[in-house]
């Protein structure tokens, strides 16, 4: 895992002091809420519907069992006993106070952690694969080259008041993990025909109210040039991204609008000319960083089987485990999506015990995911059954990643301001209804993803099965959407036609799985059968 | 009827005005009528609350029901958390929410 | 410590970075600035492109950049984008500049200030001073955190 020397420690400190003396000034009148408001967000504080709301980076998701045991006692400190884990691989406080945040800040830094661009219309925080370094596909680990772009977007001066906001992935490998070409800018580490690194960069994907698939930009940028060619990428972006209105500020519809050959060739401009700015980072940098990412030292001659006796702990290691580039190891998914729980959220003694499981199980680390998981990406096939008993124990061993139970699902109504309609209850009945018919176990991969506005946090247009929450007539309404994915099969959910309410709308993702498990064929995931048969059936079987 | 409601600036929390000042409990929220905007404009000023604005409720026999879902939740808490509801608004039952 | 006097600027200039004297010449639009050949001061605005002066850096002594609203962040690209092509003379950023951009804005080149509203000075001093070091290269001489680690 990355460590901080004095220079990352001194900058997280100083932004503690100046957040503190940001918010002593809101308090005693010096900085208008509006003149504040960007100032907070760009530490992470929102004000929410029921309070303030802290949102804390968890740089491509990886975390040491210290940083969880922080996040616990934040939790229990200054919260209500419990955080949740988002999509951008982050965790969030609902009932945060003003004048406790500079203190939280203080806590996270003592722990080597931030809030810092975790809101605003700035570089947000740097997602990745949950996998990374653990993954049997993967290139190479990615995560130096994402703690690489931390480091060049933190505080850059010239793209601290954006268009808009910007959400950057870095993945590295062909199976897409992190919803790359959804992110306003993807990478991905390639190697060439000559075997070398570099990084082929995809802009302008987004989800919101106008969903769209980033366009290939370029397709190799050599390692020690990735700097200068996204600092290039955001300047065409800073300088002509549109600022008349909000909804059309991303920067997919620059790309959009320009089109991605005339925005790659304006990129390639600036490009030219920043390549003798001095802006790239010197390469030992690189190496630096990369020298913090070895793998660890695995155990060798170890069994590669699991005594599958148990049928509980067989599915489980089905469903939650993936396969290890380390003979003997698996990297296995911490569910925190019980059946009619909250997705995401998790309680500060869970989180206290999945850190200690890291520490045991997983050489001291555990990551976040994009769906609201926790990951212990290095764990010794033999002692599953142990790490499984012990997560069983505490409400965590819930067998279902990716399956419909694993739902992401925004904050929704319950705790968000924008929200039109409430996500989580909603999640919660979809997943106890497949739970107590069994279909949830038939019916294999299938995302389901719940948004609560048009704003799309949840990600529903990536869906397999997508629900968007809406007001009509000031009543909650939630419209369908099916044939979504995130993945390296990247497609845009559509809508079905009509919406339903609360009830009505389980009932209509339960016929549409009915559907799927009466057509499908051998080996077809929900995602296939629909894009083989099409929206028709679909429809037909909602409304007749 | 009008009523008026933000957050607390310093704590956060969801506060309503109550003729006089600010309470956590919408059954004590006042209405503001045509002074809205002028306690609005005060008590921002003053830093009494924060980013406050003006909704339309109904009298009811539990107190001042919001006519948006949103103002609803925020009077009660999270839906989905009932162990987190606001104490003294809880009688009213989660039904007067949705 | 900050190298500068608060205050000394003249007219609307609160903060100045710089040893010359201060022009008093009359800054035009860039429309205008293109017209005349012998404009010396020229005032950006956030829809403006900044490449548009790039042929007539010699003959400025003066840019300003407005910032209509603070949220806008053209402004700082425009700077940069001079600076990087050589522009050497004075850099001033006018409208809504407040205590916590300005640091951002000294590292994208500006050397003078002239907020609509003055600034706390001793907040403004803080705000610039807050920082020792920084992650990436800009427009001003910081030296980046990753060229320091490599001396």
């Amino acid at each position: 895992m990355y460590k901080y020397d004095h220079y990352d420690q001194a900058m997280v400190d100083a932004r503690v002091e100046e957040f503190r003396d940001q918010a002593r000034r809101r308090l005693e009148g010096k900085l208008t809420e509006d003149q504040f408001k960007p100032l907070r967000l760009q530490n992470g504080l929102y004000l929410q519907l029921h309070a303030y709301m802290l949102r804390v980076a968890i740089p491509y998701g990886t975390l040491s069992s210290m940083q969880m045991h922080a996040l616990a006692d934040i939790a229990d400190k200054y919260d209500r006993g419990y955080g949740h884990f988002t999509t951008r691989q982050n965790i969030q406080y609902n009932w945060i106070k003003l004048e406790d945040a500079a203190d939280i800040l203080a806590d996270l830094a003592k722990v080597e952690m931030h809030a810092i661009q975790t809101s605003g219309n700035c570089i947000r925080n740097i997602s990745s694969d949950q996998y990374a370094g653990a993954a049997a596909d993967e290139v190479v680990d990615p995560r130096p080259y994402a703690e690489l772009l931390r480091q060049w977007s933190t505080f850059h001066p010239e793209f601290a008041y954006l268009p808009r906001k910007f959400k950057i992935a870095v993945i590295a490998s062909e199976k897409d993990r992190a919803a790359m070409r959804l992110h306003d800018i993807g990478i991905n580490i390639v190697k060439n025909d000559a075997g070398e690194l570099g990084a082929s960069f995809y802009v302008g994907g987004g989800m919101g109210r106008t969903p769209m698939i980033a366009p290939l930009i370029r397709d190799f940028v050599p390692l020690n040039q990735m700097v200068t060619y996204a600092e290039a990428c955001l300047r065409v972006y800073n300088r002509h991204g549109r600022r008349d209105n909000k909804y059309k500020a991303r920067i997919k519809i620059l790309v959009h609008e320009m089109g991605a050959e005339e925005y790659a060739r304006q990129v390639e401009e600036e490009f030219a000319h920043l390549l003798d700015q001095g802006v790239e980072p010197p390469f030992a940098e690189l190496e630096r960083i990369r020298s913090f990412f070895q793998p660890p030292e695995f155990g060798t001659g170890l069994t590669e089987k699991a005594d599958r006796s148990d049928p509980d702990f067989a599915l489980w290691i089905d469903r939650n485990c993936s396969p290890h580039k380390a003979p003997g190891y698996v990297s296995a998914a911490i569910s925190l999506k019980p059946v009619g729980g909250i997705p995401g959220d998790a309680t500060a003694a869970q989180m206290h015990l999945m850190a200690e499981l890291a520490k045991g199980y997983s050489f001291d680390e555990c990551r976040v995911t994009h769906a609201q998981n926790i990951i212990l990406p290095h764990v010794e096939i033999g002692r599953l059954h142990e790490l499984w008993t012990k997560l069983d124990e505490a409400g965590l061993g819930t067998a279902n990643l990716d399956n419909i139970g694993d739902i992401i699902a925004c904050p929704g109504l319950d705790y968000c301001s924008l929200a039109n309609a409430r996500s989580i209850p909603v999640s919660q009945k979809i997943s106890e209804r497949f739970a107590s018919n069994g279909k949830g176990e038939l019916l294999g991969e299938l995302k389901l993803k719940i948004s609560g506005c048009i704003n799309a946090c949840g990600h529903h247009h990536a869906g397999h099965i997508g629900i968007l929450g809406v007001d009509r007539k000031g009543t909650e309404n939630y419209q369908l959407l099916l044939g979504g994915s995130e993945a390296e099969d990247v497609s845009l959910a559509k809508i079905t036609g009509p919406g339903f309410n609360e009830d009505g709308i389980v009932d209509a993702i339960e016929t549409v799985a009915d559907l799927y498990l009466e057509r499908r064929e051998d080996g077809e995931r929900f995602l296939d059968t629909y894009r083989r048969l099409g929206m028709d059936p679909f429809k037909e079987a909602l409304y007749g | 009827m009008k009523i008026l409601t933000g957050n607390d600036l310093k704590t956060g929390a969801v506060v309503w005005w109550d003729g006089s000042g600010w309470s956590i409990h919408i059954t004590e929220a006042a209405d503001a009528g045509e002074e809205a905007e002028a306690i609005l404009a005060t008590e921002e000023a003053a830093r009494r609350v924060n980013s406050a604005y003006a909704i339309d409720a109904e009298q009811t026999e539990n107190g001042p029901r919001p006519a948006h879902i949103k103002d609803r939740v925020r009077a009660l808490g999270p839906t989905v958390r009932p162990d987190l509801a606001v104490p003294a608004v809880k009688k009213v039952g989660w039904d007067w929410v949705i | 410590m900050a190298d500068f006097d608060l205050g000394t600027g003249r007219d609307d200039v609160q903060l100045r970075f710089r040893e010359d004297e201060q022009a008093s010449i009359a800054a035009v639009t860039v429309d205008s600035f293109l017209d005349q050949t012998d404009a010396e001061a020229v005032r950006i605005e956030p829809g403006d492109d900044a490449r548009d002066l790039l042929p007539h850096l010699a003959r400025l002594r003066l840019v300003e950049v407005n910032f209509p609203s603070y949220t806008d962040g053209r402004g700082y690209s425009a700077a940069r984008l001079l600076r990087e092509h050589g522009y050497t003379g004075e850099l001033r950023a006018v409208g809504d500049v407040l205590v916590d951009q300005l640091r951002y804005m000294r590292r994208c080149g500006f050397d003078a200030f002239a907020p609509e509203r003055p600034l706390d000075e001793a907040d403004a001093a803080a705000a610039l001073e807050r920082y020792d070091h920084v992650y990436q290269a800009a427009a001003d001489e910081a030296v980046p955190i990753w060229n320091l680690r490599h001396g």
